[in-house]
């Protein structure tokens, strides 16, 4: 699971292991010394350098001797109780002698940083690799959707600037966002997975059979998608918002009999859970030209190739479905940058 | 289960109802009127349905004493159970169940809306099915008009028949007011502020409908029960919006380089 290359105690594990840190994927060192990664942090985070010494676990700079009181610190939740193990041990050697309000700023600035990190990390190859597999293995939990039937979730942020608002639960299966069920998670920053992860995820891995439930997954030599699926609109057909449409909306009833739309507390929401019945109503761009056949010539070209005509290639990056085993730096995958499709 | 037994055994003369409604996991029940169980009309059919049906029913009202030993005890008292949640979906559709269950409801006591968009509106309880151990409870809520599941595996359990297909229905006709406001307002999927076609064209396709369903309702003159300013956000936002086509459509740079590390 863990592709960090630190030992189990660093600070990035046990920050994943606290409660409520479930959903975090651990952050490669890799990905922090690179400082591209980290570029725009700096006016983000206060103590950052010190912030950033904590998460990689490197002692500061100008503290020689004292490898004994960083391991106490270490040991230590509280900040409290670490800086006075260093004020007993070695006050007056130390060069920077830390008050216990600059420690438990710094590991507040650390949690930020790494949340900020952690948001560009599970964009990154590596970092969507590794989610994939909390995915997998259902950590995230799966959707409080009736219809949508256990369809497992993935952890979004509403905005990517920290503050505003908690980490959500995307379901691919009804496209929808809902709020975690337990409250540990009403403390976890939703900025610290950003608004892109959700939907770049099921780019990343369009082969993932989101028809599937349960037991069915755990099997997993068949929650994959067949290669030869219809493709439509850049996915798999059949997964697009599996847990929509018709057997899949609520129908209100009194003594079986149904609430009419013309009942001012008849049914209002109903498109939100709809899907159309022929999956291919959603093509736009073949229905454009089928009511416009005379539209543009040389437009018309184009377009009917990219998107209108069942393609051969499945969709997603051929590279990324291999799942190549590299855990190393983002760089070394793209030697040439202009090519990456992430 | 077990725990409800061995509770009841050393205090089974304390009022059994009192006792129910307040045990652990049985929180979405409320409290049904003696005067609604002693008369036997509400009762009609439901001796068939539940085991030692009188000793059952003279255990909801406080007047069991029949002398038997613990097994039989634990029979009465499951059957007690079922019988209480059977009565509990009729009474809960009369008038005087109805107020009980809406306090409970304007207290959020079932829990409150999972969706994001909902903004915590409480929930109802309610069943898929009319009929006993077919379906466990549900959860619905008026404003998305979805059902969800309830968090607690106590509350997953519960029979569904216990509050029944219709209830959380009837609760809106009878009382129009507490009928929420719509809300257009939904999740799209973007990556780096792009719209992901797939998804962009399924909501498209799904506000055609919307639209379809409030010009129809327009012209019959009845409230849609949207918020209307809402119209205007959303056609606002529909000219800023640039979609990314789908993993065919052309990457951003700026982007792009802030994953892969520099060139």
């Amino acid at each position: 699971m863990s592709t960090s290359s630190g030992t189990p105690e660093s600070w990035i594990s046990s920050f994943c292991a606290l409660p409520g840190h479930e959903y975090f994927a651990e952050v490669s060192e890799e990905f922090i010394e690179d400082d591209f990664n980290l570029t725009g942090l700096q006016t983000q985070v206060a103590m950052y350098k010190e912030a950033l010494e904590m998460i990689l676990d490197v002692e500061p700079e100008d503290d020689e001797d004292e490898d004994e009181d960083e391991e106490d610190e270490d040991e230590n939740e509280s900040g409290e109780d670490a800086d006075r193990t260093g004020m007993r041990h070695g006050a007056e050697r130390r060069h920077h002698s830390r008050m216990a309000s600059d420690l438990s700023v710094i590991e507040s600035s650390a949690e930020m940083l790494y949340g900020l990190i952690h948001q560009r990390f599970i964009c990154s190859r590596v970092g969507i690799q590794q989610m994939s597999e909390k995915y997998e293995f259902g950590h995230f939990g799966c959707c409080p959707r009736t219809h949508c039937e256990q369809a497992r979730t993935l952890p979004v942020g509403l905005s990517d600037i920290p503050g505003e608002d908690t980490v959500k639960l995307f379901c691919p299966s009804c496209l929808d966002v809902y709020v975690p069920p337990n409250s540990r998670f009403q403390t976890v920053d939703g900025a610290f997975f950003g608004r892109t992860f959700g939907a770049l995820f099921l780019l990343t891995f369009p082969e993932y059979d989101l028809t599937k439930r349960g037991a069915d997954v755990l099997s997993s030599t068949n929650s994959k998608v067949p290669e030869d699926e219809s493709i439509l609109n850049g996915m798999f057909a059949k997964n697009i918002a599996p847990g929509l449409g018709g057997g899949h909306i609520y129908e209100p009833k009194i003594y079986g009999f149904k609430v009419s739309e013309r009942a001012r507390s008849g049914p209002r929401m109903q498109w939100l859970r709809d899907r159309p019945e022929v999956i291919t109503e959603l093509d736009e761009a073949r229905l454009y030209h089928e009511q416009n056949p005379d539209s543009d010539e040389e437009e018309d070209e184009s377009m009917a190739n990219g998107r209108a005509l069942v393609r051969r290639r499945p969709p997603g990056n051929a590279r990324l479905r291999q799942r190549p085993n590299h855990s190393g730096s983002p760089m070394a995958l793209s030697a040439n940058g202009a090519e990456s499709e992430l | 289960m077990d725990e409800y037994a061995s509770e009841s055994d050393s205090d089974y003369t304390s009022y059994w109802r009192d006792w129910f409604i307040s045990s652990r996991g049985n929180e979405y029940f409320c409290e049904i009127d003696e005067d609604y169980l002693t008369d036997r009309f509400n009762l009609t059919g439901l001796n068939t349905e539940v085991q030692y049906y009188q000793y059952a029913l003279d255990l909801v009202t406080d007047v069991f004493d029949l002398d038997c030993d613990d097994d039989m005890r634990e029979t009465i008292e499951s059957s007690a159970r079922h019988l209480y949640g059977l009565v509990h979906a009729r009474y809960i559709v009369t008038t005087r169940g109805l107020t009980k269950m809406l306090d409970k409801y304007k207290k959020a006591e079932f829990g409150k809306c999972p969706r994001v968009n909902c903004h915590s509106h409480p929930l109802l309880p309610m069943g898929l099915s009319d009929i006993p151990n077919l379906k466990p409870v549900k959860l619905y809520c008026a404003r998305c008009e979805d059902l969800y599941n309830p968090k607690s595996s106590r509350h997953a359990s519960i029979d569904g028949a216990y509050f029944g297909t219709s209830f959380h229905n009837i609760i809106f006709q009878v009382y129009p007011a507490l009928i929420p406001s719509k809300s257009i307002e939904r999740y799209i999927p973007r990556v780096y502020g792009f719209k992901v076609h797939a998804a962009a064209a399924l909501v498209r396709w799904q506000d055609l409908k919307r639209d379809d369903m409030r010009r129809r309702l327009r012209k019959l003159e009845i409230e849609s029960g949207f918020r209307e300013e809402q119209m205007d956000d959303e056609e606002e936002e529909e000219e800023d919006d640039v979609e990314f086509e789908g993993v065919d459509g052309a990457n951003t740079n700026t982007n792009m380089r802030l994953i892969e590390g520099p060139m």
